[in-house]
Parts: structure tokens; C-alpha cells; sequence
């Protein structure tokens, strides 16, 4: 009779050992797009690298998780999301109305406006709102007569975008009918066909073309322009994706967002990857 | 399954079906010409213009059209100088002309060994037959080995010009907003991949399914030979003479 209970306590304290090893060893999946610098992109080395890739492992270390990140095409990132491929989503997206219907979303963890990436000697690098700043949501008429500003500049003019993002949402609803637009898969693919001349100007997120500008060949004849326009339909700021009804891991990653925040590690990496800081302010 | 917002989507994709059968079609067509010109180099007989036929086959049958696509569309554009020195960059600079090209180069290498296999195909007694009768030449090719040649290679050239509708598909990494990437637009605005991709498959399935029936009414009308010949009515007033 000892025997059996012997074994019986030795068995119950394996199998609550291995509870609370799993309990520990929580493993989360976010999956990244790979192809968007500096916040998220496939290093020389063939490793994910980026802002966002520092941030999760920051996040996930205040989580205590276990985090594992996967490299997912931006086209099926909210789809594979919704077929529990992954549980996160930390691809530079923004937090819009549209996204919202279909996922929830932790954060902000960052904030940064749009603008164009144009030649120097382009007639567009003279675009009028350079270094002003709109807020669509918050100063609408404003922003709306900014836009209206730079319109005739870009008449007949090929603009190129990333396809799905709030950037092809914008140029479809302010520039259409004015400029032919242009989408692509990814941003590494319409800044190789800006500097092979196919198209006058790009529109991205700042942080995407000061990242481009980073770069040798597009250093010295490539310059950002336009007005900084955020908010209404450019959403309200980059959020980390999760599915719908998830509630548990959505407050644990709006925490763990709120402390590296505080305690500015956010702007630190901000500052690291895009030379500017795009802590969201509250 | 949402219906209504299936037929919606319906009617957004078959906005793409033009631009997908403009360049299914280009390609098939301009790729015919190559494709003959390729498969007559290669039966020359002569080195120097079997050699690089078959280098051409052997480079487009090799490598992915993705990977053509992208070579030419992002490759090219890096030599855009020495390209508009040679006033080659107005066409290379559209993504149109861009695909075309590619799609046109890949299915030349397919369509070639295709037509090869089918003038090789075509009986030597016929040949000699028609020699008996006094054609030659031209007159041979047009009236005997032609013909003869077209009926054997269809059923493969048939299955040729599907590849190439759906190979169309590939052409929106480029730019061109064809029936997949207008689908891939709508998934992005609506995040529901399963119904989309249905309504994309079923516009492919149904233009493929014309494009078959089409090849099968040629088959038949280049097959007078295996069809039965109407049946002859004995004529009854004859039976009384």
C-alpha cells in the first residue's frame, strides 16, 4: 500500500511539475512582415531584425513569455492571424477603423506620420507643407487644405504605394483621379522602381523613407516631402494585432506596451532604428 | 458563406478578367511566332542555330516565371541608362509591356518543343506521298505537314495556352491589377481570404473552361478523318429500277 501511494504522490508531483513548467514556458507566436525598414525586416544574416523585433523581445520579456517570431507576407497577415497560425501581430500596422471590425489591437507602441519620397531634382521635392504637420482626425479641414495644396503638383504623375496598407487607402481616397497609383507587395519594391524612374513619387510612412534614405544609392538624390498627415483614415497609431475575443494576452501586452513606455525604452529603440522618436503621445 | 458578399466581390474581380485575357492572349500569340521560329531553329540541322534554341528552352524551361518576372521588371530597371541609350526604356519602363514580354519569352520555350514534337510527329510515307503527287517545299509544308502538325501538337498546345491564363497571375507583383491581384486588394480590405479566393478560382475555372471547349471544337474540326461519315441512306426508288 505505501508502494502505491509512493508512486501515486511521485506521479501527481511529475504531472504538476510539468504544469508548471508548461505554465512557465507559455510560448506566444507573432508574426512580422520581414520586408518593412527599419521596423521589421530579413537582416544580411537572414534573421529578422528591427524595431519591432527588439520591442517583442522586450515585450515578451515583461510578459514572461516565451516569444517566437515568424516571417508572414503583409497580403494573408490578418487572415493567417484569424486561422490561429500565429497569435500577434507586430508588422508596422496601424490601428485603423476597417482593421478593427475583424481584430483587436494592444498599444499603440508607435506613432509616425507619412509624406513622399521623391528625386531632388524633381519638381514634387518643392512640395508645399514640408516640415507641417496635420492630424486627420483632430484637424480635418486643415489637413484636407494641405493636401489640396500639393494636389496639382502630382497631376499626372505616377505615385507608387504598398498595396493593403493605410497609405494605398489614402492615396485611393485623396489622390486618385489625380495621379495614377501604383500598388506593390512590399516598399523594398516601389522604392527600386522610384530610382529606376518608373514612378515620380512614393508614398510611405516617414520612418520607412528615412530608412530608405539610409541607404548609399538613394542618399544623395532622393529627399522626403509633403506635409506629415496622421490620424482619420492613417489610423491611430501602429498597435500590435491579436485576435478578437482574447482578452488575457491583450491586457497583458497593453501593460507590458504602457511599461516600456514609461520607462522609455520604447523611444530608446525608436530612436536606435528611425533616428526620430515616435512614442505615441497619450 | 456570405452570398451577397460573394456576388459583390464577383462583380469587383471581373473588372481583372480583360487585362488577364489581354495578357494570356498576347503572350499565347506573339509566343506562337517565337515558338515556330525556336522549333524551325531546332530542326535546322545547322549548330549554330540549334545550339542557342536549345540553350533558350533550356534557360526558360528552368527557372521559374517568377523569377523571369522579377528579373525582368526589378532587374532591367537597374539599367535603365544603357536601356534608354538603346531607346529600349519606354517599353521596358511599363509594367504592361514588362509582363507581356515576360510571359511571352516563357511560354515561347513550352510552345516550341510542343510544335517540335509535333512536326516530327507528322509520318514520313505522308510526306512521301505528297512528294509523289509533285509538292514540294512550301507547298508541302502548307498543305501536308502543317496541318498535320497542328492536329497532333493541339492537345498539348491546348493545355499550353491554360498554363499561360493562369500564369497571368503572377503578373500583379508588378503591378498589374489582373483578377489575383484585385483579389488580393479585396482581402486586404475585407480580411476574408476563403471567399475571395473561391470567386477568383471559379472566374479562372469558367475562362478556362471556355478556352477548352474552344481547343475541342478545332480538334474536331482538324479531325474530319476519325469522324464517322454520314451514314448513306439507301435511296428507295432506286431499289425499284
Amino acid at each position: 500500500m505505501k508502494f502505491v501511494k509512493t508512486v501515486g504522490l511521485a506521479l501527481l508531483g511529475s504531472a504538476l511539475a510539468i504544469g508548471a513548467a508548461a505554465a512557465q514556458e507559455k510560448t506566444v507566436k507573432i508574426a512580422t512582415e520581414g520586408a518593412y525598414a527599419p521596423w521589421n525586416f530579413t537582416g544580411a544574416g537572414g534573421k529578422l531584425e528591427g524595431f519591432e523585433i527588439d520591442l517583442a523581445n522586450d515585450l515578451c520579456a515583461r510578459m514572461k513569455v516565451k516569444c517566437e517570431i515568424v516571417a508572414q507576407d503583409w497580403d494573408g497577415i490578418i487572415p493567417a492571424l484569424q486561422a490561429k497560425k500565429y497569435d500577434a501581430v507586430m508588422a508596422g500596422m496601424s490601428i485603423t477603423e476597417e482593421r478593427k471590425k475583424t481584430i483587436d489591437f494592444a498599444g499603440p507602441y508607435a506613432n509616425s506620420p507619412n509624406g513622399f519620397l521623391v528625386a531632388k531634382n524633381s519638381p514634387l521635392a518643392k512640395m508645399p507643407g514640408m516640415g507641417e504637420a496635420f492630424n486627420l482626425s483632430t484637424q480635418q479641414a486643415a489637413a484636407e487644405k494641405a493636401i489640396e495644396a500639393y494636389k496639382p503638383l502630382l497631376k499626372g504623375k505616377t505615385v507608387g504605394v504598398q498595396g493593403s496598407t493605410i497609405h494605398s487607402n489614402f492615396a485611393d481616397k485623396y489622390l486618385k483621379g489625380t495621379a495614377e497609383i501604383r500598388e506593390y507587395k512590399t516598399t523594398e519594391q516601389h522604392d527600386l522602381d522610384l530610382a529606376a524612374g518608373r514612378i515620380d513619387a512614393v508614398l510611405a510612412d516617414a520612418t520607412a523613407i528615412i530608412g530608405t534614405l539610409e541607404k548609399p544609392e538613394f542618399n544623395k538624390d532622393y529627399t522626403l516631402a509633403g506635409p506629415s498627415i496622421t490620424g482619420g483614415l492613417l489610423g491611430a497609431g501602429v498597435g500590435v494585432g491579436l485576435r478578437k475575443g482574447e482578452t488575457e494576452l491583450k491586457k497583458s501586452f497593453d501593460e507590458a506596451i504602457q511599461a516600456a513606455i514609461k520607462d522609455g525604452t520604447v523611444k530608446k529603440l525608436s530612436e536606435k532604428w528611425f533616428k526620430i522618436d515616435t512614442t505615441p503621445r497619450v | 458563406m456570405d452570398f451577397a458578399f460573394m456576388r459583390d466581390t464577383f462583380l469587383t474581380l471581373i473588372g481583372g478578367v480583360p487585362l488577364t485575357l489581354n495578357l494570356a492572349f498576347m503572350a499565347v500569340g506573339l509566343g506562337a511566332v517565337l515558338a515556330m521560329l525556336l522549333a524551325l531553329m531546332r530542326m535546322s540541322g545547322l549548330k549554330v542555330l540549334d545550339w542557342p534554341a536549345q540553350a533558350y528552352v533550356f534557360v526558360f524551361r528552368g527557372t521559374p516565371l517568377l523569377v523571369q518576372i522579377f528579373l525582368i521588371y526589378y532587374g532591367l530597371g537597374q539599367f535603365r541608362p544603357a536601356l534608354q541609350e538603346w531607346g529600349l526604356w519606354t517599353f521596358f519602363r511599363e509594367p504592361y509591356w514588362c509582363a507581356v514580354f515576360a510571359l511571352t519569352l516563357n511560354t515561347a520555350a513550352y510552345a516550341s518543343e510542343i510544335i517540335r514534337g509535333g512536326l516530327q510527329s507528322v509520318p514520313y510515307n505522308q510526306v512521301e506521298a505528297a512528294r509523289a503527287c509533285g509538292m514540294s517545299g512550301f507547298l508541302l509544308f502548307r498543305r501536308v505537314i502543317f496541318p498535320i502538325a497542328v492536329r497532333q501538337a493541339l492537345p498539348a498546345y491546348g493545355s499550353e495556352i491554360i498554363l499561360m491564363v493562369k500564369a497571368t497571375s503572377l503578373a500583379s507583383i508588378i503591378t498589374m491589377m489582373e483578377v489575383t491581384g484585385l483579389a488580393a486588394k479585396l482581402i486586404s480590405q475585407s480580411f476574408r481570404a476563403v471567399e475571395v479566393f473561391v470567386v477568383a478560382g471559379l472566374i479562372y475555372l469558367v475562362l478556362n473552361f471556355i478556352i477548352t471547349r474552344i481547343i475541342m471544337a478545332i480538334e474536331w474540326w482538324l479531325s474530319p478523318h476519325l469522324r464517322r461519315p454520314p451514314a448513306i441512306e439507301p435511296r428507295l426508288e432506286a431499289a425499284h429500277v
